[in-house]
């Protein structure tokens, strides 16, 4: 077995017994990027130099006795995460060039844990988008098909943990963009509940939706890495000032006597019948395990999509408005004086889905519009709340297929935009509830990763973990490696 | 025909705190050099967040309560967007229909009789950096950028500039006592639009409003807004029609000239700010802000004539400032009522407003504290100096900081009240004068001053003047029994 290969807590264990330094599990790992990279294209920059002190750093540290689960272990952060001197784009061309004079509250905290930063992984424009074609550079490889999409916008990230480019990465996901990623690419991966984790530091693409999280090789690195990068920042106004439990410690295989919800509006038309089908013997599994499969409903999910395509967009048209090429990243050179800049730096630095998003989201706030819109929009939202509410009285969990279908090729479906907005059906209520899901594998299509959610309440990220790990320590769905 | 003006006014008061609205970046950035007060946050880098001021919304509070507003228990704040090189983010963190503080009132005094302003709302925002034009293009400067900003804005209650005028004065004043802003509108920290329209007097309906802007004194809201007024009646008089414009005050021509219409509204497209969580006003909190609430100049005008009898000309006068407020009660209590109150009020009406006029500094920087004014007042009131030496003692105190007493002794100022020394003078005055002399003695006795003050310059105003005037009653009357 390659170091490569290794999980974070397997790693953290060499490192623990002194079998094994960070700088040579950087190497490695480095040298796996040098292999794959050129089919994959996880990363828009990585930092061998920065990396390889980083370990050295590390292996230091616990040289002097210090150690923690993260330390000395090679991550990959979305490109959508400030980093202190290096640049980040996310992934659009109206950023380049910038170098944030500041880390993300997440980054900050795995820094101090002595993690090896590795470099800045591929994302949608500003993480919009469903594939990493969006991205303003190029697009990513799905690890288990080369001429497949890798999901997105976090794609780059699970790619990268895919083919084992790092140990584990972080991503952002604003409507899905953690967990789709994840089940395309057959990792897990961990959407925290809104206000977990600080957002200070992630650009904003939707504020009220935006939550960073972990994607990784397995269940348990999941929990590692939110351990790492949960709790109250007070920079971040919306981050909950909240005790964080222990996710590791809560990792008990054991779902005895729980209530799993199915959500019989998830199961509907335009599934994919293996999908379908590898998503109903996951509940077998946990239904053997002992938990109890109930029936629930979410009434108000047919909405989400419109809903998710007013607020999302009407956020977004704010929050892009400071990338006007006077401050930072690309400036359009030539301009006759500032609103002829203003547009021109914004017709080339944009791309298109940004562009269309950033008209959506005006229109939807117009005068005039924004009752009919924003405003009925914003109580949509919170009935689909409601729903989970209702929901979370009768279960402990909800179980639900991540996307209807495993990942779709790569050019599919560019031209229809409505088609890629429909792929993330099943993952934008989770957002705009504002509650906790995670993504695990569980089956194939086609010789394509299939992915499960497991959707919990309001910081209870222990209750997903909990049967997620279960399910994972029953299958053997995580340990497939794609052939690279 | 007669018209009728009607009046609102919107206030912008940057808010006298540490640091900025939305993060730490201090905000008393006047005289730093350009963008050093800057942070990512206030710089509107990607993937930054805003935390909100405590002190800014308190004392957004305190002053709506000192405006008698309601404060409702639920406000947020709200994203206003438009683009401009100045606003960093794109949009203004701002508040849009739940500000702070609503429905209150501020009351002016017209000539003795009191009205009533209504405040529609007093919202918290930031505040926009500056541009500065250059011949080759514009640079920005962002130390301003995120300052805590406070709008209040009145009801359409006024009905002439010199209404208008009171009002902000007024307003500035009740600002400058809670410790809220300067007010200070040359530097910009207090700025003005009034919004004026004009209709026959009488009707129900209101003319079409006119925005005026660049009001950068409190003598320019008087005239931009008088001379706005004669404009649109001028137009209506003339059958003509007013346009919905912003005007701008042009300080050299003395005229509102054209600066962009308003016919079509501008769509700022407000949204609830997702990065910051409402606010929840807790009547607690409201409460604790309440009791903060320092005496505010009418009640202490009011208190100022009931509690020391003084006038209530010279109170109003006292109060514009709670420095010099707080100096006439430091005065008083020292005086230990061995001076009047209003002896100390004329004092510092009279020859303390003056010094600070002619030297334009402020009461809160001057040398003279007040046990020493009242220390100067004694030595008048005992006749050690006269009145008149007691003002040059004033100068010389104001100029040096000495106390009364040093400068009297170093100066050898003190009154000569003695009769022999006086005599002389006296003898003296009415031997150089003989015309005024003959006059007097033809029966016009006013000439007496005349030859009170020819004494007093010959002692270089050192003469008790009671003396002086006895004297030359009996020096007098022997040249009357002479004849």
């Amino acid at each position: 077995m390659e170091l490569y290969e290794l999980t974070i807590a397997q790693a953290h264990e060499l490192l623990q017994k002194r079998e094994i330094s960070s700088v040579e599990l950087t190497r490695s790992v480095l040298q796996r990027i040098e292999t794959v990279e050129t089919k994959i294209k996880a990363y828009l920059r990585i930092t061998p130099e920065e990396a390889l002190a980083q370990a050295e750093k590390a292996d230091q540290r616990r040289a002097q006795g210090e150690d923690n689960p993260l330390l000395g272990i090679p991550l990959a952060i979305k490109d959508v995460l400030c980093t202190k001197g290096v640049e980040t784009t996310c992934g659009s061309r109206i950023l380049q060039g910038f170098v944030p004079p500041f880390d993300a509250t997440v980054v900050a905290k795995l820094r101090e844990l002595g993690s090896v930063l590795l470099g800045k992984t591929n994302t949608d424009e500003f993480a919009m988008g469903s594939s990493t074609e969006n991205s303003g550079f190029f697009t990513t490889h799905n690890p288990w098909n080369l001429e497949h999409v890798p999901g997105g916008s976090s794609g780059g990230s699970a790619a990268a943990v895919a083919a084992d480019e790092c140990l584990g990465a972080l991503g952002t996901d604003t409507g899905g963009s953690i967990r789709q990623p994840a089940a395309f690419c057959g990792i897990a991966g961990l959407k925290p509940t809104y206000g977990r984790v600080s957002r200070y530091g992630l650009v904003a693409f939707a504020s009220s939706l935006d939550q960073a999280g972990p994607l990784c090789k397995d269940v348990k690195d999941c929990a590692i890495l939110l351990q790492a990068i949960a709790g109250h920042d007070p920079k971040d106004s919306t981050s909950a000032n909240l005790s964080v439990p222990n996710f590791v410690e809560a990792l008990q295989p054991d779902v005895k006597g729980m209530r799993l919800g199915v959500p019989k509006e998830y199961f509907t038309e335009g599934i994919d019948a293996k999908v379908a089908e590898a998503v109903h013997a996951a509940l077998d599994v946990w239904a053997e395990l002992g938990a109890e499969i109930v029936e629930v409903s979410l009434p108000h999910t047919e909405y989400a999509l419109p809903v998710y395509y007013i607020i999302a967009p009407a956020e977004a048209s704010a929050n892009l408005a400071r990338y006007d090429g006077v401050r930072y990243g690309y400036s359009y050179p030539e301009a006759k004086d500032i609103w002829d800049a203003y547009r021109k730096t914004r017709e080339i630095g944009f791309g298109a889905e940004v562009k269309r998003r950033i008209m959506l989201g005006t229109y939807a706030l117009s005068a005039g519009y924004y009752d009919a819109y924003y405003l009925k929009a914003q109580k949509v939202r919170t009935l689909i709340k409601e729903d989970f509410d209702r929901a979370y009285q009768q279960c402990d969990a909800i179980i639900a297929p991540t996307t209807p279908m495993p990942a779709f090729r790569i050019g599919e479906r560019v031209d229809d935009p409505l088609q890629m907005y429909l792929g993330d059906i099943f993952t934008l209520s989770l957002n705009l509830a504002g509650v906790c899901g995670i993504s695990i594998p569980c089956g194939f299509a086609d010789g394509l990763p299939v992915g499960v959610q497991i959707l919990g309440d309001a910081y209870d990220e222990t209750t997903i973990l909990r049967v997620a790990y279960a399910y994972e320590q029953a299958t053997e769905w995580h340990l497939q490696k794609p052939p690279l | 025909m007669k018209y009728e003006a009607i009046i609102g006014m919107e206030v912008h008061a940057q808010i006298l705190t540490a640091s900025k609205m939305f993060c730490g970046c201090s905000a008393d950035y006047a005289s730093a050099p350009p963008n050093t007060h800057v942070c990512p946050v206030c710089l509107g880098m990607p993937g930054v967040l805003p935390v909100i001021n405590q002190a800014a919304v308190e004392a957004t509070i305190l002053t709506g309560l000192a405006l008698n507003c309601t404060i409702p228990e639920f406000s947020k704040f709200d994203r206003k967007n438009y683009p401009y090189p100045d606003l960093p983010k794109g949009y203004q963190i701002s508040q849009y229909d739940l500000p702070l503080c609503i429905n209150g009132w501020l009351e002016i005094d017209l000539g003795g009789t009191k009205k009533r302003i209504g405040i529609r709302r007093v919202h918290l925002e930031e505040d926009t950096g500056k541009l500065i034009h250059e011949e080759d293009g514009s640079l920005i400067d962002f130390n301003r950028a995120g300052v805590p900003l406070m709008e209040i804005v009145s009801e359409a209650d006024m009905r002439s500039a010199e209404e208008a005028w009171l009002y902000l004065t007024k307003l500035r004043t009740i600002l400058r006592y809670l410790g809220v802003s300067t007010g200070n509108m040359e530097e910009g920290a207090m700025r003005c639009e009034a919004n004026v329209s004009v209709r026959p007097l009488g009707s129900k309906e209101f003319g079409t409003k006119v925005e005026v802007k660049n009001l950068n004194s409190f003598r320019a809201v008087r005239q931009a807004i008088a001379y706005e007024i004669e404009r649109q009646t001028k137009l209506l008089q003339e059958g003509k029609r007013v346009h919905q414009v912003t005007m701008g005050w042009d300080e050299h021509r003395h005229r509102t000239v054209f600066q962009r219409s308003k016919e079509f509204a501008e769509d700022y497209r407000y949204f609830p700010e997702p990065d910051l969580p409402p606010l929840e006003l807790s009547r607690e909190f409201v409460q604790e802000i309440r009791s903060r609430l320092p005496e505010l100049p009418d009640a202490k005008r009011e208190r100022f004539i009931a509690q020391y009898g003084i006038k209530g000309d010279d109170a109003a006068l006292l109060v514009e400032e709670r420095a010099t407020a707080d100096y006439f009660e430091r005065a008083v209590a020292a005086a230990q009522k061995q001076i009047t109150p209003q002896t100390i009020a004329n004092w510092i009406v009279g020859e303390i407003f003056r010094l600070l006029r002619e030297n334009t500094t402020e009461i809160s920087s001057i040398k003279v504290s007040p046990e020493q004014l009242i220390e100067l007042l004694k030595l008048i009131q005992e006749g050690t100096i006269n009145a008149t030496v007691g003002k040059e003692v004033l100068d010389e105190m104001f100029a040096t900081g000495k106390s009364a007493q040093a400068i009297v002794k170093e100066k050898g100022l003190t009154q000569i009240s003695d009769e022999e020394q006086l005599r002389q003078f006296v003898q003296e005055a009415l031997a150089k004068n003989p015309k005024p002399l003959q006059q007097y003695l033809a029966g016009k006795e006013a000439v007496l001053g005349f030859f009170i003050g020819q004494v007093m310059r010959a002692t270089r105003g050192q003469a008790n003047v009671h003396v002086v005037r006895k004297l030359l009653q009996e020096e007098l009357d022997k040249y009357k029994n002479k004849e």
